[in-house]
């Protein structure tokens, strides 16, 4: 059964699949027209690649901020607020350091976005930690709290008065952003994730500090019996976790924007969640993850256009995809008792 | 700012009005989330039921000319999503947040999906009561406009304070909710009082989800919920899970929502972007207060276990 | 829109869907040619919103432009709706370039402009790329870059001369989004037109924070009638909920964007509303006959750019007669609002007397201001 773990998420997605077609033939429309454009739209040329890996660069990131406090059984959906907190650090700092080189620029904006976001998520498992606030619940409000703060600011003393119908903060400067991978039109958040998935890996899989997270995950009171110091690790993972959706808002400022605006709170942060949980958490599974979801965003444009479906096409999608994910772990528990090991 | 210290009334008036019209959706999604989570599992999906129940509620209600009937479908169809997510969270290693998250998203595409054709068309409104109808000042008038929906959720937070406290069933969720090994023992059927909660639970948060499509603001768009489904099962934890706390807190949340605008209509015309966020942040902070490392006051035992 | 254009435009759409398919039988061999095949033949013009089709507003006035046009047989028009202004707008330009072949794109929301179509143009300098906004400035942008956008505000003040005749009260309520020169503008526009009338009036503006939010849409409403107000307007993307609260309380509401009358049959006084379909065609036209097209173009009235929703049945005579007779000074041309001396609702002069800026200034543009008898602030 070495196959199981893909082979059971790729019947999911087929059977999902299948649900869809079923939903859109009942919506009028073809149902192997619409799976051609999803396939024309995500990944059938080199330009539909492009788009959908430029979709899933800040996903890979946001997913996480949700991905690595689940290892310590904490929930968290703070990613959104972390993205645009990242944000409006990164900015911020790219306006101080606009006469600075674009190496030490960049360089500062990504460790500015990083400690925002990562301060906001750690105070969230703070919380949890000393005063068992509940992780899911805090974040959340924080999300809708940094927007108001965004909001706030970009409209009143941070607004560059040229920023006329779109509020917004000053440029970071042309030559201070962010470029592409070699000749493509991916930018470096791809890069980013890719790398942020890759370490974070490594740190759970080879690392001390890793084995100890698994500890507290599996039994936050024997870990603190055997000596680990479980605060300061909630702490140190919900940093992790939220300098990655931090670094996320970096990449919307200093690749797409230049200023941040509100166009941060653009749901990078909520769908990171759903690709945290379709990877079962683990970093490396994101990357497939977060390409796939990227996909179906970059395919949802052609199922509008071919087809006249409304943009809610792809969130159905999203959500039967998700929900068969779900349900197919059910399988691997099952899988698991069989083999005689506890679920 | 204020020269005419009338304005304060107007303003307290506005926030009193608010309370009860912004807050009536958060009352039922929060009583229907206090539901489920005193049966021991957090439905995060609630927000799905209620955009779902808005679009069908006021699909049904336009269709069939009833707004009764429509509150009726927006209850069904919280039902149907309840079930969906008793069903998975009852196999092993399914999470309940992630299923509430999916669920979430399902429920906006499909609402979103179903819905294009409803924007357009007027369909009728649910009635209201017009308790004000003493007063010769319209904006008290307006602010005791009371909707029946929400007496029914006046109502229903007693009661089901009451049927958690007294009534059989109601100990049976109480004690599914803290100790499945006991739930158990006693020879209840721990999935089957979860999902009978959880659906029940979704039940509500479609009639909260009728009230915004049908009375307030009223229509059908894609705007229509700005978060309320999510904001309600905060305000469970808020309310440390006791009914008539749900009442409280979602007459406070729809009061506070309705802080900033009154006060902008009266010249306060400062950090409105600050006031709209008052609720969040109260909810924040109440909740850090409320919470300490021994007492977990009213938390199901399954809940707090994890 | 109503349903029996709904269908039409999906049976016509249905129909070039299949002759597309035929064509696809012969260009199999060559890729996804569709789109090449496809523009050979017609013009094909990609329209983007930044919300909902049909929102009862500003993206359904668009949607309905493009609707018109779509009817056309040597049109082809795509759409797509919900694209937020983020590196999505970027790729959904491309898309509608490289895989269905658009010689025009339309993006419609402010925020595509800077950075989004600035950044895209330049990598194709074939196709045209039309932003609704009049952001276009010939010594900065691409050639192939070109602004169009209504004298919205013109039909404003018709609709502020309406509102100052009708009110009893003399408080007038604003229900806007956010803070910026566009929103501003209506709302100045709105309170000197009403005061042309009666200069006791004041307009209380309430910011929402969002261009669509239900709730607060209908608790600033709310509030605002309590305070006094008895003619209510907007601008935020949907006013179908400001509207409605108004008809519920028993006050008169303006529409905008598209025409609300339907919402509100007893308190409708008037509204403001694009008229896009005609631009859209004319842009058809041009691409058609291979003319060059205008990088700005912008009108009101006179251009029939913007029109007024009907008058409803509360309108009295009085109101009706100053309301066309302002129109036709539009449509003549040459009435200029902004003419001094102006001052701002702090009391300084923004306008000195004998200055006058005239529609198409520029200066109007970055409007930071509300004028003097407006209650609010433009800072957040």
């Amino acid at each position: 059964m070495a196959f199981a773990p893909f082979l059971i998420p790729l019947t999911a997605l087929a059977l999902s699949l299948l649900l869809f077609g079923g939903f859109v033939s009942l919506a009028g429309a073809n149902a192997l027209e619409v799976y051609h454009s999803i396939y024309r739209g995500a990944f059938g040329t080199w330009f539909s690649w492009q788009n959908t890996l430029v979709s899933a660069a800040p996903l890979m990131l946001t997913a996480l901020c949700t991905a690595l406090p689940a290892r310590l059984g904490l929930i968290v959906i703070g990613g959104e607020g972390a993205v645009v907190l990242g944000g409006l650090a990164a900015a911020l700092t790219g306006l101080a350091l606009i006469e600075a080189n674009p190496w030490v620029a960049l360089f500062g904006m990504a460790l500015a976005a990083m400690l925002a976001g990562g301060l906001l998520i750690g105070l969230v498992g703070w919380l949890r930690h000393s005063r068992n606030v509940n992780e899911t619940i805090s974040s959340l409000l924080f999300n809708y709290i940094s927007i108001a703060i965004l909001s706030f600011l970009v409209i009143g003393v941070l607004r560059d008065p040229e920023t006329l119908n779109k509020p917004s903060t000053h440029h970071i400067g042309e030559t201070h952003m962010l470029g592409a991978l070699g000749e493509s039109s991916i930018h470096w958040g791809f890069g980013f994730g890719l790398i942020a998935c890759l370490l974070l890996w490594i740190l759970y899989k080879r690392t001390v500090f890793g084995f100890a997270v698994d500890m507290v995950g599996g039994n936050a009171r024997a870990a603190r019996l055997s000596g680990l110091p479980v605060g300061r690790i909630v702490f140190l993972v919900c940093l992790m976790g939220g300098a990655a959706a931090g670094l996320a808002g970096m990449v919307e400022v200093a690749a797409v924007h230049g200023r941040a605006n509100t166009s941060l709170n653009a749901g990078y942060g909520y769908e990171g969640i759903l690709i945290a949980f379709a990877a079962r958490h683990h970093p490396l599974a994101i990357v497939p993850m977060a390409i796939l979801f990227g996909g179906i965003r970059a395919a949802g444009s052609l199922m509008q256009r071919d087809h006249d479906l409304p943009d809610a096409t792809s969130l159905v999608l999203q959500g039967m995809i998700f929900i068969l994910l779900l349900a197919s772990e059910a399988v691997f528990a099952h899988l698991a008792r069989k083999r005689g090991g506890a679920a | 700012m204020i020269e005419d210290p009338s304005q304060w009334l107007t303003v307290l008036i506005a926030v009193l009005g608010g309370a009860i019209r912004v807050g009536t959706p958060f009352l039922f999604v929060s009583l229907g989330e206090c539901l489920t989570e005193k049966s021991g599992r957090i439905n995060l999906g609630l927000e799905g039921n209620l955009i779902m129940g808005a679009m069908a509620g006021y699909g049904v209600a336009w269709i069939t000319g009833s707004a009764w009937l429509g509150v009726l479908a927006a209850g069904a169809t919280g039902v149907v999503l309840g079930f969906i997510h008793a069903l998975l969270c009852q196999q092993a290693r399914v999470n309940d947040i992630a299923v509430g998250i999916a669920l979430m998203i399902l429920g906006t595409g499909l609402a979103f999906f179903l819905g294009k054709p409803l924007i357009q068309p007027s369909a009728p409104h649910l009635p209201a009561l017009h308790l004000g109808a003493w007063s010769d000042n319209p904006a008290l008038r307006a602010a005791l406009e009371i909707n029946a929906l929400f007496i029914v959720g006046v109502i229903l937070a007693p009661a089901m304070a009451w049927f958690f406290r007294s009534s059989r069933w109601g100990l049976a969720i109480r004690t599914v909710g803290e100790s499945d090994q006991a739930a158990r023992a006693m020879g209840l059927n721990v999935n089957g009082v979860r999902m009978l909660a959880t659906m029940a639970g979704g039940f509500l948060a479609g009639v909260g989800g009728a009230f915004l499509s049908l009375y307030y603001p009223g229509g059908w768009s894609e705007g229509l919920s700005s978060g309320q489904g999510l904001m309600a099962v905060a305000l469970v934890i808020f309310a440390r899970w006791d009914p008539m706390r749900c009442l409280y807190a979602s007459l406070l949340f729809g009061g506070a929502g309705a802080l900033g605008p009154s006060l902008q209509s009266v010249g306060v015309t400062w950090g409105y972007y600050l006031f709209n966020a008052a609720p969040y942040v109260l909810t924040l902070i109440l909740m850090i207060a409320a919470s300490s490392k021994k007492v977990r006051s009213g938390m199901p035992g399954t809940l707090a276990a994890r | 829109m109503d349903k029996e254009q709904n269908k039409t435009t999906d049976q016509n759409r249905r129909a070039a869907l299949k002759g597309l398919a035929g064509l696809g039988l012969g260009t199999i061999a060559g890729g996804f040619g569709i789109g090449d095949a496809e523009a050979a033949k017609k013009v094909v013009m990609g329209f983007i919103y930044v919300g909902p089709r049909d929102d009862y507003g500003y993206n359904q006035a668009h949607f309905e432009g493009k609707s018109a046009i779509a009817k056309q047989s040597w049109i082809k028009a795509v759409d797509q709706e919900n694209v937020p202004e983020t590196i999505a707008v970027q790729k959904a330009m491309e898309s509608m370039i490289n895989l269905d072949g658009a010689q025009v794109i339309f993006p419609t929301s402010f925020g595509y402009f800077d950075p989004h179509i600035l950044k895209i143009a330049p990598k194709y300098p074939n196709v045209m790329f039309l932003h609704c906004g009049g952001l276009y400035d010939a010594s900065k942008h691409p050639k192939n870059v070109g602004s169009y956008f209504g004298y919205i505000d013109e039909a404003v003040y018709v609709s502020g001369i309406v509102a100052g005749h009708m009110s009893k009260t003399g408080k007038l309520g604003y229900i806007a989004a956010i803070p910026i020169p566009q929103v501003l503008r209506n709302i100045n526009n709105f309170t000197m037109a009403a005061r042309s009338v009666n200069p006791k009036i004041t307009v209380q503006v309430v910011f929402t924070g969002g261009w669509s939010n239900p709730v607060k849409e209908a608790e600033s409403a709310n509030s605002l009638i309590d305070q006094g107000v008895d003619v209510l307007t907007c601008h935020v993307d949907s006013p179908k909920v400001v509207v409605e609260t108004a008809e519920k309380r028993g006050v008169y509401s303006c529409g905008y964007h598209a025409d609300q009358s339907k919402l509100a049959p007893k308190g409708f006084l008037t509204g403001a509303e694009w008229n896009w379909s005609k631009i859209y065609l004319d842009y058809a036209t041009m691409i058609a006959k291979g003319a060059k097209i205008p990088n700005l173009i912008r009108g009101g009235f006179k251009e029939g750019l913007v029109k007024s929703s009907p008058y409803g049945k509360a309108v009295s005579a009085k109101a009706r007669a100053h309301a066309d007779k302002a129109r036709a000074q539009f449509m003549k041309g040459g009435f200029v609002v902004y003419q001094g001396p102006i001052k701002d609702n702090t009391g300084r002069e923004v306008i000195a007397k004998g200055k006058s800026y005239s529609q198409t200034d520029l200066w109007l543009e970055s409007m930071d201001w509300l004028v003097e008898g407006v209650i609010g602030r433009t800072k957040g």
